[in-house]
């Protein structure tokens, strides 16, 4: 289990949280004219990465926040700079 | 008769190939034979970078089935059902495959509505499909506990006869044999690490063991496909996350069937040795660690005792993780690739063991043909363009 350090609560067990995947996805900026290919890139695809990744995390049994980590997706490890 | 030292020999690659197969597990393994079999194509590597068969083919949980929703799914598992059914004879090898039925369990009204709803769809694309009622569910299985007053009661479940499991090493070892006595090169301890893209068309593997030339490429390499794909500049709507599985202590036969339950989450069966083999759901977050958390055992297990307490003091002997690759609507992704001479077979997420052969086979035409097969089209990769998804998440079984 990992231990995330919550920006607003501190260190607390991962099943506090619920995960989010890659961080820093934005909506389209015109949405009404994005094409096919633009939605599909917006709604489906993600990094995938074998390393450091940065991604969103919901403390969803505390203070229901969103927040971003970076954690590396073979050891586990959480940044900490 | 003298048994063979060894089932397939160990070369070292060549330096060029027709098809360079990547990864050596069951699907690559299968494609490789069916490339042989049914298209005589036989000067053809499959790279594996560790022992072969030794990812996600070693850590199923060996569940077959046929029972998908969509007229797609239905038909290609279908397909590879019905494969299942000829192949300990046709690769001459006893694959302990076990046609004991598989149950989908309902826990609430609305799984029971979906349940029905599938059996339907079932039978409408002729695969064999039963609704059970409670009281024949534990006429069916009878150290389920079907009381009212359990937590999640189970109302109902959908049954496949035709379902069971298979010996997954027997598979992997059956088919490689096959492969390697038509000339097909099983090469181990083989890393593909970079490709050689000459105008638009893929025309060469970068390996732990140096270059391989190659007419078409074909990624079989589940979990990693994505870090692969990406060396040829192709994004994929994957992601990779951890899924555990346990097996018990050995114990006498108890249960004859494999028990599913989409709600909470588990899924068990007996081995022929005896261990009962569990499996739960994906551990959340994207991981290429082939391990997981204890709390998404610890769920599991809790799930398991909920439906049988009979097992409440049997011991877990040993629990593992696989790196399976999940794609946005549970089916797989199979055909070519932007890169020409590139194709790609993934995306099978938590079930590809069951799809095994069928799998190979749709995969040998595609490549073999330069174009899908016609059970394997609506699987490109183009439809998360064209929003012609095939939504299988309800048949998955598994929460993803």
């Amino acid at each position: 289990m990992l231990l995330i350090d919550c920006p607003h609560c501190g260190p607390r067990d991962e099943n506090e949280f619920r995960y989010g995947g890659q961080a820093g996805i934005a909506y389209p900026e015109t949405p009404a004219s994005a094409t096919d290919a633009e939605w599909a890139e917006y709604v489906f695809l993600r990094d995938n990465p074998k390393g450091w990744f940065d991604e969103r995390w919901f403390h969803v049994h505390g203070c229901r926040t969103w927040f971003t980590l970076r954690r590396h997706t073979v050891t586990h490890e959480i940044w900490n700079p | 008769m003298t048994h063979p030292d060894f089932l397939w020999r160990n070369p070292d690659p060549r330096p060029a190939y027709d098809v360079v197969i990547v990864g050596g597990g069951g699907h690559g393994l299968a494609t490789a034979y069916y490339l042989a079999k049914n298209h005589g194509i036989t000067n053809v590597a499959v790279l594996e970078k560790g022992w072969l068969a030794g990812g996600n083919m070693a850590r199923n949980t060996t569940i077959i089935r046929s029972n998908y929703l969509w007229d797609e799914s239905a038909a290609i598992y279908e397909h590879s059902l019905k494969l299942w059914e000829g192949l300990s004879e046709e690769l001459d090898y006893d694959l302990r495959f076990s046609q004991r039925g598989v149950l989908n369990l309902a826990h609430s009204p609305g799984d029971v509505r979906e349940g029905r709803r599938r059996v339907n769809a079932n039978r409408l694309n002729g695969v064999d499909a039963e609704w059970l009622d409670a009281d024949e569910v534990k006429k069916f299985c009878p150290v389920i506990n079907v009381s009212e007053r359990a937590r999640y009661p189970v109302m109902g479940a959908t049954l496949q006869r035709r379902g069971g499991i298979a010996k997954h090493d027997h598979v992997a070892w059956a088919l490689a044999r096959k492969a390697d006595a038509y000339g097909i090169d099983l090469i181990q301890g083989c890393e593909v690490t970079g490709f050689e893209i000459t105008g638009n068309r893929a025309v060469a593997v970068h390996t732990s063991r140096g270059r391989i030339a190659a007419g078409k490429i074909a990624l079989a390499s589940a979990g990693h496909t994505s870090v692969l794909a990406a060396e040829a500049g192709i994004r994929l709507p994957l992601q990779s996350h951890p899924l555990q599985a346990l097996v018990s202590e050995l114990l006498e036969p108890v249960l004859d069937c494999v028990v599913m339950s989409n709600a909470v989450h588990v899924y068990v069966s007996q081995a022929h040795k005896g261990e009962l083999v569990m499996g739960a759901g994906i551990d959340s977050y994207n991981s290429y660690g082939q391990r997981g958390a204890f709390h998404v055992i610890e769920a599991q297990m809790a799930a398991a005792l909920e439906l049988f307490p009979i097992f409440s003091r049997v011991r877990v002997l040993r629990t593992w993780a696989g790196n399976v690759d999940v794609s946005p609507d549970a089916s797989p992704i199979i055909g070519r690739t932007p890169v020409d001479g590139l194709f790609v077979n993934a995306g099978w997420g938590t079930g590809g063991f069951k799809a095994t052969p069928g799998s190979g086979w749709v995969y040998a035409h595609t490549i073999a043909h330069d174009e899908p097969h016609p059970l394997a089209e609506p699987f490109a990769l183009e439809r998360f363009t064209t929003g012609a998804l095939i939504d299988e998440h309800g048949a998955a079984a598994v929460a993803h």
